[in-house]
C-alpha cells in the first residue's frame, strides 16, 4: 500500500487551503480554486474505481451531471430546498449507479471500458434529449446558491462558496483516506492486481468492486451537485466523456492510485491550463502527448513515482533479522 | 477430505478433463503430475470454482461445492496458488500480506467510515496472521522489503504465506516450485511437509520429478485429461502406461 | 412499401461506413489486442485531408481520397511504432489511456487548424436516380458501391496475399508467426496502415452527406466499439454482419420510432446483450 505523507503533510496541505484567500489576488482566482476542488472531489472517486481497483470507469463525468442535474432540477423545477436536493443527488446518482454498476462489473479489463463509455454516452443523449426533464440544450439555469445555515452564514460570495467547497473536498479526503488504508482499500488493491488471486483469497468480486464503484460515483454526484450550486447553471455538456479524460490527467499526472496524487494533480493542472490561457481551448496538444509520455515513460505518475522511491528507501534502510533457517 | 466423481469439463467441442475420479487424502501430500496439456491446472480450477463442471461432482468435507463460487470454496477452508503470483509490486511483503485474512472478518463499509472497534480489532488480527505466516515459510527478514525486489524463490513462498494466512485446511498448489533452482526446491519441498506437520492437507501439481517422488504420499496422473494412473510414488513410477505418456516427452527438469 | 425500400438503402449505406470504419478497429484490436480509442480521430483525419485535398489542391474526389487514405494510413503507422510499440508489454488501462491521448491530441489539432465549426464537402455526384419509387441519391449509391468493394478487397488482400495472410498469421497465433519469421512488428504496423486506410475512406464516403468537423469521431467510434463486440473482436465478417445490422436498426428506427433517440439505439443494444451475454455474441478466439 503506498505510503502517505503522513499527518505533517496533510496538515500543511489543510493549512494551505485555508490560508490560499489570502494569496489569490482577486476573485476569479478563488473561482478557478474552487473549481479545481469540485473536480478534485470527483477525481478522487474516480481513482478509486480506476486506481484503486482497476476498473477505467469512462462514464464517470455522466454520473457528475446526474447528481448536478438531480439538484438543478429539484431546486429550480420544484422549489426543494438546497441542501434536500444535495442529498438527493447522492442518492439518485447511488440509485442509477447500483444497476448500472451491477451490470458493467460482469465485464472485464477493456470490455468494461467500452461499455461504460457507451453508458457514459447514453446518459449524455438522454440529459439533451428528454426534454420535458431536464430542458434539454437550453440546460438548466437560475439554480440557487447553497443556502446558508442558520442565518449565520451564507454562501453568495466567492470567499465563502471557496470555503464551502474547500470543506467539502477535506471530508472527501479524509473519508477516502479512511477507505483506502482500511481492510476494505487494501480487498480493492488485491482486485487490481489479480482479481483470480483475489478471489482465492475468499474475496467476493462482484460485491467489493460494486461496493467500489458505488462509492466512486456518490463522489461524483456530490461533486457535481456542487458545481450546480457554484455554477448556477448546467448543461448537457457536463456529461460528455471529455471531462472523464480531464480527471484521468489528473490521476496520471499526480499518479494513479495514490491518494495525494490525484488531488494535486486535480489542483495544479487546471493552474497551467490558466497561466497558459491560449491553451485553454488546446490544451490537449500539449496534454495528449504528455499522457502519451506519462503512459510509457512514467506510469505512476509524479507522485507515484516518488512514493515508490521513497518506499524502496524505506525498505532498504529496514534492518534485517538474520534470516532464519529455512522450513 | 475430498472426493472428485467422474469429474469432466468440456471447452467447445474438446474435454480438459475427462471424467477423473480421485480421493484428496487428509493430513497427505497428494500430487498431481501428467505432461503439459494434461488438464492439471484445469482440474484445480474445476475444484477452486474457477470454472463449473460439465458433469461431475465434487465433495469437500462431506459438502458438495461442485457448483460454489471461488471465494464461497475459499472461505470452506480451501486455499490456492498460482502458476504466476500477482503482487503489489510497490508495496512491502507484509503489506501484500495482510489481506490474506480478510476472509475471516465482517468489517464493512460503515465500519470503515466511522472507525468502529471492530474494523481496528479486525486489522490488528490480519496484521498478526501476515506476520505469523510470513514467519512459517522463513520470510519475517523480508517484511519490509519491497514486493517486486524479492527472488522467485521467495516470491513462491509469500505465496504460500498468502494461502496459509487464509486459515486453510486444504491448499492446493500449482507448480510451487516453477522457475527455482534445485537447491531452493528442496527447501519448498520441506516447507510442504513441514505444512502437513502442521495440520494442513496438500494437492500440488508438479513436473519436477525428483521432487515429487521423495515427497508424496499419493500421485494422480492425468494425461489428456484422463485419469491414467493413482497411486504411491513407487506404483505409479512402475506404471506401463504412465511411462508411455511421458515417452518421448520432456519429462521434468531435475 | 417505398418507404420501407427507403429505409433499407439508408441501412446499406450507413452499414457500409459503419461496416469499413468497424473492420479497421477489430483488426488492429484482434491482432494487438489494443482497443484503438485514437480510430475515431483517424477517421476524423480522413475527412479533414480529402477535404483539405478538394479543396486546397483541387483534386477530384477520388483522387483525393486516395491521398487521404496514404496520409491516414501513415499516420496510423507512425502512432503505432510511437504511441502503441513501447507499450505492447504494459497492462489493461495504460494503453487505453495512451490511445485517449493520442485522441485528445489529434482532435485539438484539426480544432486548432480548421475552427470546430462544420464544413460542408461538397459531393461530386449530385444525381438522383429514381429506381421504381426509390429515390436514389447517386452519393449513397456510391458508397454502397465503394464500401463493399473495398470490403471485397481488403478480404482478397487477407486471404489471397503474402502480406494480408501474415496479418492473419499474427492474429491466430502471435509465437507461432515470429518462430516462422514473421516481422511481428512490421506487421503490426502494417495493420494499422491498413486500419488508417478504411476509416479514411469511410469517413470521404460519409462526408457529403454529413458534414466535417473535429469532434466527428466520437459517435461512430462509440458504435464501431459496440460493432466489434457483438461481431467478435478481431472477426472480419462480424465487424462487415455487425455493421450492417446496426446500421439498419439505426434507420429503420430513425424513421419507425425516433430521430431523436436513433443515436441510443447501438448503445442500447449493447447495453442489453452484454447484459445476458458478457461475453458477446459470436465469442472469437483471439480476444
Amino acid at each position: 500500500m503506498a505510503r502517505l505523507h503522513g499527518p505533517l503533510g496533510w496538515a500543511l496541505l489543510l493549512a494551505a487551503g485555508l490560508l490560499f484567500p489570502l494569496l489569490a489576488r482577486n476573485d476569479y482566482h478563488l473561482t478557478v480554486m474552487s473549481t479545481a476542488y469540485i473536480f478534485a472531489l470527483a477525481t478522487l472517486g474516480l481513482n478509486l474505481i480506476v486506481g484503486y481497483t482497476g476498473q477505467f470507469n469512462l462514464a464517470h463525468a455522466g454520473f457528475m451531471a446526474i447528481g448536478a442535474y438531480t439538484l438543478g432540477i429539484l431546486t429550480v423545477d420544484h422549489q426543494v430546498p438546497f441542501w434536500w436536493a444535495f442529498l438527493a443527488a447522492g442518492a439518485v446518482t447511488a440509485l442509477v449507479g447500483w444497476p448500472l454498476g451491477w451490470i458493467s462489473l460482469r465485464l472485464k479489463g477493456h470490455y468494461f471500458s467500452i461499455f461504460t463509455m457507451c453508458v457514459g454516452y447514453i446518459i449524455f443523449l438522454v440529459i439533451e434529449k428528454w426534454e420535458s426533464l431536464t430542458h434539454g440544450t437550453v440546460g438548466v439555469i437560475g439554480i440557487p446558491a447553497p443556502s446558508g445555515i442558520a442565518g449565520v452564514v451564507s454562501f453568495d460570495t466567492p470567499l465563502s462558496l471557496y470555503y464551502l467547497v474547500f470543506f467539502f473536498l477535506v471530508v472527501g479526503v479524509w473519508a477516502m483516506r479512511r477507505i483506502a488504508n482500511s481492510l476494505l482499500g487494501r480487498t480493492f488493491v488485491a482486485i487490481r492486481n489479480g482479481d483470480e488471486l483475489a478471489e482465492a483469497l475468499g474475496i467476493n468480486l462482484m460485491r467489493n468492486k460494486l461496493t467500489a464503484f458505488l462509492i466512486s460515483v456518490v463522489y461524483a454526484g456530490w461533486a457535481g451537485a456542487l458545481y450546480a450550486g457554484f455554477v448556477r447553471f448546467l448543461g448537457p455538456d457536463l456529461a460528455a466523456v471529455h471531462h472523464t479524460f480531464d480527471m484521468t490527467m489528473y490521476m496520471l499526472v499526480g499518479g494513479l492510485g495514490t491518494l495525494i496524487g490525484p488531488l494535486l494533480g486535480a489542483i495544479s493542472v487546471p493552474w497551467i491550463t490558466q497561466y497558459l490561457q491560449f491553451l485553454q481551448e488546446y490544451r490537449f496538444i500539449i496534454f495528449g502527448p504528455l499522457l502519451i509520455l506519462l503512459v510509457i515513460y512514467m506510469p505512476h505518475g509524479i507522485v507515484g513515482s516518488w512514493l515508490a522511491w521513497r518506499a524502496r528507501q524505506a525498505s532498504l534502510a529496514a534492518p534485517h533479522n538474520q534470516e532464519q533457517p529455512r522450513a | 477430505m475430498l472426493k472428485i466423481e467422474h469429474l469432466t469439463k468440456r471447452f467447445g467441442g474438446n474435454a480438459a478433463v475427462n471424467n477423473v475420479s480421485t480421493t484428496v487424502e487428509e493430513g497427505k501430500i497428494n500430487a498431481i503430475i501428467g505432461p503439459n496439456g494434461a488438464g492439471k491446472t484445469t482440474f484445480f480450477n474445476l475444484i477452486s470454482g474457477v470454472h463449473k463442471p460439465t458433469s461431475g461432482t465434487i465433495t469437500y468435507l462431506g459438502r458438495d461445492i461442485t457448483t460454489l463460487r471461488t471465494d464461497s470454496v475459499a472461505r470452506l477452508g480451501v486455499a490456492r496458488t498460482f502458476q504466476a503470483t500477482t503482487l503489489f509490486n510497490q508495496a512491502s511483503v507484509l503489506d501484500n500480506l495482510i489481506v490474506g485474512h480478510r476472509l475471516r472478518t465482517r468489517a464493512n463499509l460503515w465500519d470503515v467510515l466511522v472507525g468502529s472497534n471492530r474494523l481496528r480489532e479486525e486489522e490488528r488480527v490480519c496484521r498478526e496472521k501476515a506476520r505469523a505466516a510470513l514467519e512459517f515459510v522463513g520470510l519475517s527478514h523480508l517484511e519490509q522489503r519491497m514486493a517486486g525486489d524479492i527472488t522467485q524463490e521467495e516470491r513462491k513462498r509469500v505465496a504460500f504465506a498468502l494461502a496459509l494466512s487464509t486459515e486453510p485446511k486444504l491448499v492446493l498448489l500449482d507448480e510451487p516450485a516453477g522457475g527455482v533452482n534445485p537447491e531452493e526446491t528442496v527447501g519448498l519441498a520441506e516447507l510442504i511437509r513441514k505444512m502437513v506437520k502442521n495440520g494442513l492437507t496438500v494437492c500440488l501439481i508438479e513436473h519436477k520429478m525428483d521432487m515429487i517422488m521423495s515427497l508424496a504420499d499419493k500421485i494422480l496422473v492425468l494425461s489428456y485429461g484422463e485419469k491414467i494412473a493413482e497411486g504411491t510414488p513407487a506404483e505409479v513410477k512402475a506404471n506401463p502406461a504412465v511411462i508411455d505418456a511421458y515417452l518421448g516427452s520432456d519429462h521434468a527438469d531435475i | 412499401m417505398d418507404i420501407f425500400l427507403q429505409q433499407v438503402l439508408n441501412g446499406l449505406t450507413l452499414g457500409g461506413i459503419y461496416s469499413l470504419v468497424a473492420l479497421g478497429l477489430t483488426l488492429v484490436y484482434g491482432i494487438l489486442h489494443v482497443p484503438n480509442f485514437a480510430h475515431g480521430a483517424f477517421y476524423m483525419v480522413g475527412a479533414f485531408a480529402s477535404f483539405l485535398l478538394m479543396d486546397k489542391l483541387g483534386l477530384n474526389y477520388w483522387l483525393a481520397m486516395l491521398g487521404s487514405a496514404v496520409a491516414v494510413a501513415a499516420l496510423a503507422a507512425v502512432a503505432e511504432r510511437l504511441v502503441f510499440h513501447p507499450l505492447r508489454h504494459a497492462s489493461g488501462l495504460h494503453p487505453m489511456i495512451a490511445a485517449i491521448g493520442l485522441l485528445l491530441f489529434l482532435e485539438a489539432g484539426a480544432q486548432a487548424l480548421w475552427g470546430a465549426d462544420f464544413q460542408r464537402m461538397s459531393t461530386p455526384y449530385t444525381g438522383i436516380i429514381e429506381m421504381g419509387g426509390v429515390t436514389a441519391p447517386v452519393q449513397r449509391l456510391l458508397i454502397i458501391g465503394a464500401a463493399f468493394t473495398l470490403m471485397l478487397m481488403l478480404h482478397l488482400f487477407l486471404t489471397r496475399t503474402v502480406m494480408g495472410s501474415t496479418i492473419i498469421a499474427m492474429a491466430q497465433n502471435r509465437e507461432g508467426a515470429s518462430l516462422v519469421g514473421i516481422d511481428a512488428n512490421r506487421v503490426a504496423m502494417l495493420t494499422f496502415a491498413v486500419s488508417g486506410v478504411l476509416a479514411a475512406v469511410a469517413a470521404t464516403l460519409y462526408a457529403p452527406i454529413n458534414l466535417v468537423y473535429p469532434a466527428m469521431g466520437h459517435l461512430v467510434i462509440t458504435k464501431a466499439f459496440v460493432i466489434i463486440i457483438l461481431g467478435g473482436m478481431g472477426s472480419v465478417p462480424g465487424a462487415i454482419v455487425g455493421g450492417l445490422i446496426i446500421g439498419f436498426a439505426e434507420s429503420f428506427g430513425a424513421f419507425y420510432i425516433s430521430t431523436d433517440y436513433k443515436d441510443i439505439i447501438a448503445f442500447m443494444a449493447l447495453v442489453v446483450i452484454l447484459s445476458f451475454r458478457p461475453q458477446g455474441i459470436f465469442k472469437q478466439g483471439a480476444h
